[in-house]
């Protein structure tokens, strides 16, 4: 892997260079009749470059945080800044800006677009965040050479692997520069060697100074991450540095 | 929206090339031939209308007929029932009076007359009439003869017009002009034959099965004077109301009854009937167009149908879309262009599908077609071509809105959680 050296940003992260700092997050879903409450009362905060591991059994509320996280859905009550911006009370369009230029995601199922080539996926973010065409595909390739998929920028998602498909993920969701890169289970759907392929790009991340949350059950990617939060029953139960 | 939205929409729009083949081009159809109806009516509706429109100057522009009637009404002292019978002099008397009509001219008509060329007989129907007649009654000649003048009305010539039909009649193959005929058995001289002309209203059968003398030629050999009816043509089709009020008080004047008695003066006024005419012609298009937009709406909704399908599909893409950043218009963009794509290209083929049956239905020859010659032929106008492209354009943008706003309503946290 071999990503280009990035001057850190100057300006984004929040004072103190956190990128995330939640105070009393809560989410209810109302679905009418009942209401069920995934989080309550969510404290939170990351620094700039750290590797974050959220765990927790199912239904536990980890994926809503990650939404959360995103910007994909916003609280119902309580504080989010987001590299020091207020989430709180923005429309709809402003939330898309800021997932694209501050957020990147990687699912568990790639989520790739499957009529466009590794190329165009790549270049999606780019086209949302107003990058011009020569300007697009000079970053896309960039981003598809440091994954290591130089020469497959022009298959289609249904020609590539499970773990190549991922380090196309990766990549797009990379390819804005964003703050904040959120995967939900990345090695969830791969076999154990593209499981370990990926963990090796997420390290590499790590090292260069991306801050990482990452949505796990794999046990070993949780030991990779400096922090492992547990989450059961919507709150945080357990919050510590991972021995490394 | 500023040009960077226009730049992802119509780029997400030119990529969402994998459609449903099969599906597209039914909804294509369907608009095509929507297209189609609503075309062919409103042009069917408008050449009726151009037929309606000539057959109607047939007998004239902007006359009134008028028939001899009994007062209904008590005035000065005379009984109502009284016939008012106008004489051929009147028409001096009328002329004089009326300033707000171009011509006015009685007639005299004998119904069942013997007319007889060489071993033919017929019997047909003569009027005798003023020779401003021809004008004003659209009794134009065929080459090679004329209408009787005021020299003929003056010395009480006996020359004869034919109607085509009836010359056809009683000459057949021969051409009746100088040929000498007779009409109860005494000779006249044919001076012309009129000229075939679409006549849809009639007050004593249609102008081509009858035939027209000199008034004063009829009045010598008939030895009648009442004059079967009155015609005046108004200046204008605005002053015939005022030629009509002229007309009432110049006849009540001279005949002594109440210029309100609307039986002796009930009369056929072609400009209000013209009026009517125009009024149902525009609702008769009304409804030609409604039946058609009807027709085109439903190819409207086969193509919300297949654009609500589409979104169903890509629900996953659209939330993948939207987790990258992309905003409400750049999801919603590509499908209403979508939309209004598949209208206006189902829009073009079947505008140009009926433009051809237009045109090969302008080939068919109207002459001797009955129903042809009533109907007239479609016609395309600047006007129904408009309204077409409207109700298009605001079907594909409703077919393509109504999806597309389900589309933004997408939840992306909800679409990405799971396969």
């Amino acid at each position: 892997m071999n990503w280009p050296i990035k001057k850190k940003k100057n300006g984004t992260a929040g004072l103190n260079g956190r990128i995330i700092e939640m105070h009393g997050i809560t989410k209810v879903y109302d679905t009418g009749k009942i209401q069920v409450e995934a989080l309550r009362g969510i404290d939170l905060t990351v620094g700039r470059g750290e590797f974050v591991a959220v765990v927790g059994p199912s239904g536990s509320g980890k994926s809503t945080l990650l939404n959360l996280l995103g910007c994909l859905d916003t609280p119902t009550d309580g504080d989010y800044r987001l590299s020091g911006e207020a989430v709180a009370g923005l429309d709809r369009d402003h939330l898309a800006d800021i997932r694209n230029r501050r957020v990147g995601f990687v699912f568990q199922n790639f989520n790739l677009l499957p009529q466009l080539s590794a190329l165009e996926n790549v270049e999606m973010p780019l086209l949302f965040g107003g990058v011009g065409r020569r300007e697009r595909r000079r970053r896309a390739l960039e981003q598809l050479d440091a994954v290591g998929l130089a020469d497959r920028v022009e298959h289609k998602p249904t020609e590539l692997s499970g773990g190549q498909m991922q380090r196309v993920a990766i990549a797009r969701a990379l390819a804005m520069e964003p703050d904040l890169l959120l995967a939900d289970e990345p090695t969830g759907n791969l076999d154990t060697s593209s499981g370990s392929d990926i963990l090796s790009v997420l390290d590499q991340l790590s090292k260069r100074g991306r801050t990482l949350m990452v949505v796990t059950h794999d046990p070993a990617l949780a030991r990779r991450a400096d922090r492992m939060v547990e989450i059961r029953d919507g709150e945080i139960v357990e919050d510590r540095p991972t021995p490394n | 929206m500023r040009l960077l939205d226009w730049r992802v929409i119509g780029h997400l729009f030119l990529r969402a090339s994998s459609l449903q083949r099969k599906r597209a081009i039914l909804t294509v159809a369907a608009i095509a031939w929507g297209t189609v109806a609503i075309v062919m009516l409103l042009s069917f509706g408008e050449g009726l209308k151009n037929q309606l429109m000539k057959g109607r100057r047939g007998m004239g522009e902007n006359i009134a007929v008028w028939w001899p009637d009994e007062t209904s009404k008590v005035w000065q002292g005379l009984p109502e029932g009284r016939p008012i019978r106008p004489r051929m002099d009147d028409i001096t008397y009328l002329r004089a009076r009326m300033t707000a009509a171009s011509g006015v001219v009685g007639e005299l008509t004998s119904w069942s007359s013997s007319l007889t060329y060489e071993q033919t007989t017929i019997t047909g129907r003569v009027t005798g009439t003023n020779w401003e007649y021809g004008e004003l009654r659209h009794h134009f000649p065929q080459a090679g003869g004329r209408f009787f003048n005021a020299n003929d009305e003056r010395e009480k010539r006996r020359v004869i017009f034919l109607g085509d039909e009836l010359a056809e009649e009683i000459f057949a193959d021969v051409d009746p002009v100088g040929k000498t005929m007779f009409v109860d058995r005494v000779p006249y001289l044919v001076i012309g034959v009129m000229q075939h002309k679409l006549q849809m209203g009639t007050y004593k059968g249609p102008d081509e099965g009858g035939s027209v003398i000199p008034i004063t030629t009829f009045a010598a050999q008939f030895g009648r004077q009442q004059l079967t009816n009155i015609v005046f043509k108004a200046r204008s089709a605005e002053d015939m109301p005022l030629a009509r009020d002229q007309f009432n008080q110049a006849l009540a004047g001279k005949y002594r009854f109440d210029p309100t008695d609307e039986q002796v003066l009930g009369l056929w006024d072609t400009v209000e009937g013209a009026r009517i005419m125009s009024n149902m012609m525009i609702g008769l298009q009304f409804f030609l167009g409604i039946i058609g937009a009807l027709t085109l709406l439903i190819g409207g909704i086969g193509v919300a149908n297949i654009m609500y399908a589409v979104v169903k599909e890509k629900t996953r893409e659209i939330g993948v879309q939207m987790a990258l950043g992309a905003r409400g218009g750049w999801v919603t963009g590509p499908f209403v262009l979508q939309g209004l794509t598949y209208t206006l290209v189902g829009g073009g083929l079947g505008l140009l599908t009926a433009m051809v049956m237009i045109l090969l239905l302008g080939l068919v020859p109207v002459e001797g077609n009955a129903a042809l010659e009533f109907l007239g032929k479609p016609t395309l106008s600047w006007q129904i071509a408009f309204a077409t492209a409207a109700v298009l354009g605001s079907i594909g943008i409703l077919a393509g809105y109504f999806p597309a706003r389900r589309a933004a309503t997408v939840d992306p946290a909800e679409t990405l959680r799971y396969e």
